[in-house]
């Protein structure tokens, strides 16, 4: 509890922002078959963990590389960092044969948040897709340790089939809520699964909230990001009240290696979180 | 308070401004249902002389594929229309359906609305524009389930 | 007799052996002393011992995909514009070693790089070039991080500016604002004059450090005259730029145009060998690789210069962004003179002209931002 997200990122010291900080790995837990989360603790223990909801670090791993992973734990906990990824790439393949006690390299938090500081007494729906989950759990954390502060809060999330959903256990946790609406769908079933089956952003159209007192937050494929929405257009929450997570190739995460440029703006220093009405000229556009 | 079938009918978006003769001849046609949960309510190949709206529940939209069962395409639920293959011959389910959860539906006589448009292209315009956006739109939902967004790319 | 230290504000006039004392002076302050000279068939930057190394009586003829060095019919020392190199190359180099890891078990450690940057002094910068700096200073030190590479490059720079008195056969710094008559940010200026049996340059001081320098060199002040005859070769210059681009509206007009056919027809010529990134002064693309030895116990991380053009630039897991050539040279040209007005607040292009002529096939960016301007102004005559 408290207003750990009114604060500011708290001051760190760098003297080259491209040399990660030591963090040792606590715990890797297997999420899917192919998707695991990172625990990590500061190797200097008087490092105190702050960033905000939707911010990401990028992840060195000894000699293979960097990747740019969301922050995916509770911003009100200090000790330590939560990273869910999936296996992709060399990096994150090498990530996960990482064991407990390794060390790994963070540099961070980079980009941009998910809105929480002016939005009182909003109605306020979450759609995730696949992995988009992670980078939202940080700001379901929030919306529940300050309930009180919001109105509607409805979780809308699509996983590839039911052995992908993620963090199963908390799910069936916050769909116990009295005070939060989860809907979960997938593409595929599988024998045994009797909850909803197809993508998620048809659930948009009939999820319980008010659209013109609404925040929505997006975070999946760019294309499921592109359908829910015109969803949530079509229902009425205006694109600047939209907000969606853009992902693009980084390198230096510090916006000068050009990499991550999407039409005039840096997804390192402009996003990751951007309002949609902000982009709303590019988003969409083939190959920006 | 027990809503009427008209009321519920002239509530629903998908009815809504339809001129009050055809939603009356409509709602003539309608008749509350209820079923309990893994109820089959129709399979593949039966004859398609119905339509559903859900009011509560869940309904899998299956296929029996060999080896695999039956497996669920899609589900429809709460708000949503069960059911087009009653538009066009043969007049037989292309898929089946079968309940996940206790459902109530409002269950709609085809056979009777088809010789009603028959006669009233007015009305036969406005129920196959209105289902037309309903296949439209589960179309667009099932082409993003084929692209496997979520899927390992490689 | 010790020369008289100059006034900040005067000019002073210089002949063929000052120049060569400059360069001495400046070696002597263990400057490494960094200008125009003839290699490989071309006027290339590189390190000065004396002004013998300077590519005296040499010019160069430039057009779309073409570059040839010809002899100058006199003994003109800045009688050229730009090479392929630019200043980019000493301060933003292409390879820089960044860090350096060491591993013991699962456990590991960084280690700083060794961080000796050597103290530059560029003789021969241009007006488009001294923009083009300004502009990377921008990128690099201006941004919410500011790279300590970079800055410890930048911090110790001397510059000599030098003004052209002949316009490239693809410059147009003329349109772009950027020249041909330098601006601020240099120590020292020279302006060349070569008339009849007359050899001189007019130096003008930017700075302390400019003055301190010219400080330890014999000058005279320079005449009215000689003044005179100085700008008139500069204004002369800017009549003759062999390209122009109409910059007014032009980061609007590009953004309503991002799916003109235009695009297309680039890509039947494009390459995509990115030679237009590696010559342009302003491009800052960068890749970092994390690199191991053999043992696996010991890794560098290494920045290296990288181009939009490269097939894996905008890869995100399963393939890239852009892929097609058409997209690729999109976002080179429209970051080039649109995004970067958004980014950065100025163009991106300073108007050297050299992505015109280090293109193997002469694609002319100020014809394809003409091609636009008048695909849409015939659409309006029609109307």
């Amino acid at each position: 509890m408290g207003a750990i997200i009114e604060t500011d990122i708290a001051e760190r010291v760098v003297t080259d922002p491209m040399v990660p900080e030591l963090f040792r790995i606590e715990r890797l837990k297997r999420e899917t078959e192919d998707t695991f989360t990172l625990e990590l603790v500061p190797v200097e223990e008087s490092t105190k963990i702050s960033f905000l909801p939707g911010q990401f670090n990028m992840l060195y791993v000894f000699g293979v590389g960097e990747v740019a992973i969301s922050i995916s734990s509770d911003p009100s906990r200090t000790s330590r960092l939560e990273h869910t990824t999936r296996r992709v790439g060399v990096v994150t393949k090498a990530m996960g044969l990482l064991k407990t006690g390794d060390t790994i390299g963070v540099r961070g938090p980079f980009g941009t948040h998910w809105p929480v500081g002016e939005e009182d007494g909003r109605d306020f729906v979450v759609v995730a897709g696949g992995i988009g989950l992670a980078p939202l759990r940080p700001v379901l954390y929030h919306l529940m340790a300050q309930r009180e502060r919001y109105r509607n809060i409805v979780l809308l999330y699509g996983a590839r089939s039911p052995e992908e959903i993620l963090y199963k256990r908390e799910l069936e946790r916050w769909r116990g809520k009295f005070d939060l609406e989860v809907q979960v769908t997938v593409d595929r079933g599988a024998s045994g699964w009797r909850g909803n089956v197809g993508v998620v952003t048809p659930l948009v159209a009939r999820a319980p909230f008010n659209p013109s007192n609404t925040v929505a937050l997006v975070c999946g494929p760019e294309i499921m990001m592109r359908f829910a929405a015109m969803e949530l257009q079509k229902r009425g929450v205006l694109p600047e009240r939209t907000y969606l997570s853009m992902e693009r190739n980084m390198k230096c995460a510090l916006g000068y290696c050009g990499h991550c440029q999407y039409g005039p703006t840096f997804v390192c220093r402009d996003g990751p979180v951007f309002r949609l009405d902000r982009i709303a000229s590019i988003f969409g556009k083939g190959e920006i | 308070m027990i809503q009427s079938l008209e009321s519920i009918i002239k509530k629903h978006p998908f009815f809504s401004d339809m001129p009050e003769k055809h939603l009356d001849f409509i709602a003539g046609c309608a008749k509350n249902v209820a079923f309990p949960e893994l109820y089959t309510i129709f399979q593949e190949g039966d004859p398609a002389n119905e339509f559903y709206f859900i009011r509560e529940g869940l309904v899998s939209v299956e296929l029996v594929v060999p080896t695999r069962g039956p497996t669920t395409i899609q589900t429809v639920s709460e708000g949503e229309i069960l059911g087009w293959s009653w538009v066009s011959p043969p007049y037989r389910w292309h898929f089946g359906a079968r309940t996940l959860q206790r459902t109530r539906a409002l269950v709609f006589d085809a056979k009777c609305l088809r010789m009603k448009c028959d006669e009233d292209h007015d009305l036969g315009y406005e129920l196959l524009s209105r289902f037309m956006s309903v296949v439209s739109a589960r179309l667009d939902a099932t082409r993003l389930q084929l692209l496997d967004i979520y899927g390992r790319h490689n | 007799m010790t020369p008289k230290a100059p006034a900040r504000d005067g000019h002073l006039l210089l002949d063929l052996s000052q120049i060569d004392l400059l360069i001495h002076v400046l070696l002597r302050r263990d400057y490494e002393v960094i200008g125009p000279t003839v290699r490989d068939g071309a006027i290339v930057y590189d390190r000065l011992s004396s002004v013998d190394d300077l590519p005296k009586g040499t010019t160069e003829e430039q057009e779309g995909g073409r570059y040839r060095l010809k002899p100058r019919n006199d003994s003109a020392l800045f009688g050229y514009t730009v090479g392929p190199h630019s200043w980019k190359k000493f301060l933003f180099p292409a390879i820089t070693q960044l860090w350096k890891a060491q591993r013991t078990d699962g456990q590991f450690q960084i280690l700083p790089a060794d961080a000796k940057s050597p103290q530059f002094a560029f003789l021969g910068v241009r007006a488009c070039e001294l923009h083009a700096i300004a502009i990377q200073d921008r990128v690099f030190l201006e941004g919410p991080y500011v790279d300590p590479n970079y800055e410890s490059r930048r911090k110790g720079i001397f510059l000599v500016a030098v003004n052209c008195t002949k316009a490239g056969g693809t410059c147009f710094c003329d349109s772009m604002g950027t020249g041909p008559k330098v601006g601020s940010g240099y120590d020292i200026s020279l302006t060349e004059v070569l008339q009849e049996n007359q050899h001189f340059f007019v130096a003008h001081c930017g700075t302390k450090k400019g003055a301190e320098i010219l400080a330890e060199i014999p000058t005279k002040p320079a005449g009215k005259a000689e003044v005179a005859l100085a700008d008139a070769a500069v204004e002369e210059c800017a009549c003759h730029m062999g390209r122009s681009l109409q910059t007014n509206g032009l980061k609007e007009l590009l953004y309503r145009n991002t799916e003109n056919t235009r695009w297309d027809s680039v890509v039947a010529r494009c390459l995509s060998c990115a030679n237009c990134t590696t010559v342009c002064p302003t491009c800052f693309c960068s890749t970092i690789e994390d690199l191991t030895d053999l043992t696996g116990q010991e890794a560098v991380r290494v920045r290296k210069w990288d181009s939009c053009f490269v097939t894996d630039f905008s890869y995100i897991h399963g393939g890239s962004v852009r892929a097609t050539i058409r997209s690729k040279f999109r976002q080179w040209m429209m970051h080039k003179l649109a995004y970067w007005v958004d980014q950065f607040g100025t163009s991106g292009c300073v108007g050297c002209g050299r992505c015109i002529t280090w293109c193997p096939v002469g694609i002319d960016i100020t014809e394809e931002a003409r091609a636009f301007r008048d695909a849409e102004s015939s659409v309006n005559a029609s109307v």
